[in-house]
């Protein structure tokens, strides 16, 4: 199995996500939370970190993102959303789990 | 009233995330009492402070984004949003809350305060400032 990286900042703000995608290997899943869900956004200046991060499976929290006002048809395709619920089922389906701050 | 101050409130971070919205918001409406010229300012991650449909039912936080509308009710008559910061991040002003102002005295109106400056505009902005607030 894989680890499961959580990013909880802004990616205009900080490179947690950037590290966080680089840091990951082939097969890691990636849940951005918090001020890290813009980075889910399409048809930003950060866009193409998650666009262009192959082998990554990307997923972020659907309360946060609404906390925030962005729609679900402003998401970069291929992130999936998932509520409080299937945060706990993403932290035990895989090995541990790497916060990235 | 030679006594009133230009006040700047510069914002930098989302909403949410961390405390600094929430307690901006906070300084501006207490301040709101003391009569002086309010004017806010949203760059980089502070745009998204002004995103309109938040909806925090799903995350127990208190949505804070209403406050905002009625900013030109306690005396806010200037919110600037840089052009820059928007469109890195994809938005324009029709992501944005609007804001109406009225001056119950002379019954001037404005529709909607807020305005997309660009980075010049914006320095000018914060030098004919008398104070300005970081959050």
């Amino acid at each position: 199995m894989a680890d499961l990286y959580t990013v909880n900042k802004s990616p205009f703000e900080k490179n947690s996500l950037e590290d966080a995608i680089r840091f990951s290997s082939e097969g890691a899943s990636i849940l951005l939370i918090e001020d890290g869900v813009y980075g889910a956004m399409a048809g930003t200046a950060v866009s193409d970190l998650v666009a262009g991060a192959t082998g990554r499976k990307f997923y972020a929290l659907r309360a946060d993102l609404k906390a925030r006002g962005i729609a679900e048809d402003r998401l970069i395709d291929g992130v999936e959303l998932v509520d409080y619920a299937g945060f706990v089922d993403l932290v035990v389906n895989h090995d541990k789990v790497q916060a990235w701050l | 009233m030679s006594d009133v101050k230009k006040f700047m409130y510069l914002n930098r971070r989302a909403p949410y995330g961390t405390i600094y919205a929430w307690e901006s918001l906070e300084v501006v409406l207490i301040g709101a009492a003391f009569d002086q010229e309010v004017s806010l300012m949203f760059v980089d991650d502070g745009v998204f402070q002004l995103v309109k449909g938040s909806d925090t039912s799903e995350s127990d936080m208190k949505n804070f984004t209403p406050t905002y509308r009625t900013l030109g009710d306690y005396g806010v008559r200037h919110m600037y949003v840089d052009k820059a910061s928007l469109e890195a991040r994809g938005l324009t002003q029709d992501d944005l809350i609007e804001v109406a102002w009225e001056d119950w005295e002379t019954e001037e109106e404005v529709d909607n305060i807020v305005e997309i400056l660009d980075s010049k505009e914006i320095a000018k902005k914060l030098e004919e400032s008398d104070v300005v607030f970081s959050f």
